[in-house]
């Protein structure tokens, strides 16, 4: 098994006709993943390769079953994307746009929330059930099918992981790239409690950075409800205060965000924190029966 | 974004918050100009984009034009925090009774935003926090149900003491909040907030960060900019789509996707080495981009190595390879690069770079070991 997505689950792509969309579409769809749809207003009836792209998400839905909607509309586009995806119904919605304001996303947040749905992202790399689906843009050839679910706030950084994990031997369930906003759909510990609860998942690799306190919050989760392993990562260690190290969440203000108050809190749930990320499989190995 | 308290306090008035008048001046004899505008008892005020001016020498009181224009010669000729004082703003010096503080900003956790206010305004915030936290009160607004006034207006009765004053701070409060909304601010500030005469509630200083990724939608915002905010390296990448900030070590670095390059700035740190610099070339694989992260990096001189550390995932690794080719062609690169290349097409992007002469890494730690060598 696998959390969120698997061989089964159905996919539209919002902004298909996009040159990232296009790409990532067709990529989706060579690494396996079920394009069921796609939409761009006012291109509906028309085809991206063997795709048929609607004029609105709740057209595709009455001509399919939708189970996830992945958005790579530019940042001034995406909270009406996300609104239409929620208005709806989407189960599942995963944000790629980088850059969408802050403001913007704390309305968003609530507006999917209040509707009983979940979002992922945005400026998030999406996720992956190796052998099974990807939604997103992450390179599928790095991952192989196991057991480690990886959660993580960073993109490049958690292929390094990945790509670690894969040389030394450990697949993954699934890997799941959260975002690296200030306020993103999904937290750390929405995902704890999935991995927690799938049957396939013997471990877990949180990817974390300055900025913020939800690896605190993880921290304390992990303390309290995990009885599976936990191996932890933590970016930014040399960051200058105050300033934002490209992801907008990537910043320390007000004595807050620090890496040490991270690691401490990581310590004190018993989560070892790797120095590196080629550390990561050893710690894992240790702990993962 | 950070910008100057004028430069907040001209969006207060737009905003309706009371504000008193403002004179601002880069050349001290033009002080006197300004009194004869402001009254003869005026504040002169460095603006700089750093807290701790009082400390440091940069606000005074003027009671003459001779006065204000020795006070601004005075404090145009300081440097607070490695930044030169170029403005002074002249005000009206305000008779004051009391001093409240009120700020607003996100809450990352709750998501939602969050007032703070208290009756200790006009000392430093964050100290309080952390000596007297019991003596800043909180208040949740959820911009998804708009501000809760009866909730609102219990926690004002906690510190300001009329109806009077109240019905006063919560017209600051809807107004900051409006402000925050439509201007896309992470945080707004006045402290203080103070009491003058005829019992009413001012804005006397003014702090407004904004959300870069906002500013799009503000270009009279977008006007504010300060280049003084940014090193001359960080606004040349900014200009070339580059994630750039200066760091005070030696080893160049550029990295694709903002997580791996702190990262690989911890991992040279933890191998003994110093960044130089954090530079995020971004998700695009445009050779140019790769040429001129090289010229920025190069033209620190305290660079004596550089690391390309790259991940390819839509970035691919030939066309990286491309990109330093031609930097190779175009400037003269000193200092021994390392170069580690993974992920989509590493293995063209290698081919490329050994035909050259370059020796290539796959593991990142070993390219890290090899850097701080080189440094």
């Amino acid at each position: 098994m696998s959390i969120l997505i698997d061989e089964k689950t159905n996919v539209i792509v919002q902004g298909i006709t996009g040159r990232d969309g296009s790409f990532h579409a067709r990529t989706m769809v060579a690494d396996g993943t079920k394009i069921v749809g796609g939409v761009t207003p006012g291109k509906g009836g028309q085809k991206v390769d063997d795709i048929p792209v609607y004029n609105g998400v709740k057209e595709a839905m009455d001509a399919t079953r939708v189970d996830v909607s992945v958005i790579f509309v530019p940042a001034k586009f995406a909270s009406a994307a996300i609104k239409e995806a929620a208005d709806a119904g989407v189960p599942l919605i995963i944000c790629i746009t980088e850059g969408v304001p802050v403001m913007e996303m704390v309305e968003n947040y609530h507006y999917v929330k209040r509707k009983g749905l979940r979002l992922v992202g945005p400026n998030c790399p999406g996720l992956i059930s190796p052998g099974k689906c990807k939604i997103g843009i992450m390179p599928a050839r790095i991952h192989k099918q196991g057991n480690i679910g990886v959660i993580s706030r960073s993109g490049t950084l958690t292929y390094e992981v990945v790509y670690n994990l894969t040389t030394a031997g450990m697949g993954q369930s699934t890997c799941i790239g959260i975002g690296g906003d200030p306020v993103i759909g999904s937290n750390f510990i929405d995902m704890l409690e999935l991995f927690e609860k799938d049957p396939d998942t013997a471990g877990v690799v949180v990817i974390g950075e300055i900025g913020g306190e939800d690896e605190e919050a993880a921290a304390e989760h992990i303390k309290n409800n995990m009885t599976k392993p936990v191996v932890a990562f933590i970016s930014g260690r040399t960051a200058p205060k105050g300033k934002r190290m490209g992801h907008a969440g990537a910043i320390i203000s007000g004595g807050k965000g620090t890496p040490e108050a991270k690691i401490k809190a990581f310590a004190a749930a018993n989560v070892p924190v790797a120095d590196t990320p080629d550390q990561i499989p050893g710690l894992l190995a240790e702990r993962v029966k | 974004m950070k910008i100057h308290e004028y430069q907040a306090k001209e969006l207060f008035g737009d905003y309706g918050i009371p504000v008193q008048e403002q004179v601002v001046i880069s050349k001290p004899e033009d002080a006197e100009a300004a009194m004869s505008k402001l009254g003869n008892f005026v504040v002169v005020k460095a603006q700089v984009l750093v807290g701790g001016r009082g400390k440091a020498g940069g606000v005074k009181l003027a009671r003459s034009p001779q006065e204000a224009v020795e006070a601004s010669r005075q404090i145009l000729g300081l440097t607070i925090k490695d930044i030169p004082v170029e403005k002074v703003m002249l005000a009206p010096a305000a008779d004051i009774g009391q001093e409240f503080y009120l700020g607003l900003t996100l809450d990352r956790t709750e998501k939602q935003l969050i007032l703070m206010l208290s009756k200790a305004g006009g000392v430093d915030i964050e100290e309080l926090a952390v000596n007297r936290p019991e003596e800043i009160l909180r208040f949740h607004i959820n911009p998804a149900d708009g501000i809760d006034e009866a909730g609102l207006n219990r926690v004002l009765e906690k510190v300001f003491e009329t109806p009077e004053l109240i019905q006063q701070a919560a017209d600051t409060v809807q107004k900051l909040y409006k402000l925050t909304l439509e201007k896309d601010c992470s945080l707004v500030e006045i402290n203080p907030y103070a009491l003058v005469a005829g019992n009413r509630l001012l804005a006397l200083d003014a702090k407004i960060n904004l959300d870069d990724n906002g500013i799009y939608k503000h270009p009279d915002v977008e006007k504010m900019r300060n280049p003084e905010e940014y090193s001359a390296d960080e606004i040349e990448a900014r200009e070339n789509s580059l994630s750039f900030v200066s760091m005070d070590g030696d080893i160049g670095c550029i990295v694709n996707g903002a997580g791996l390059a702190m990262a690989t700035m911890d991992i040279i740190k933890l191998f003994g080495g110093n960044p130089a610099n954090f530079l995020d070339v971004g998700g695009s694989s445009n050779p140019q981009k790769v040429l001129n992260a090289l010229r920025i990096i190069l033209r620190n001189p305290r660079v004596k190595a550089i690391l390309i550390n790259i991940f390819g995932g839509i970035t691919r690794c030939d066309d990286i390879a491309k990109g330093i080719l031609m930097a190779m062609d175009q400037i003269d690169i000193k200092v021994p690069m390392v170069i580690r290349l993974i992920g989509t097409n590493d293995k063209e992007g290698r081919e490329m770079l050994t035909e050259k002469g370059f020796k290539v890494a796959e593991n990142l730690s070993d390219a890290v070991k090899q850097v701080v060598a080189h440094a």
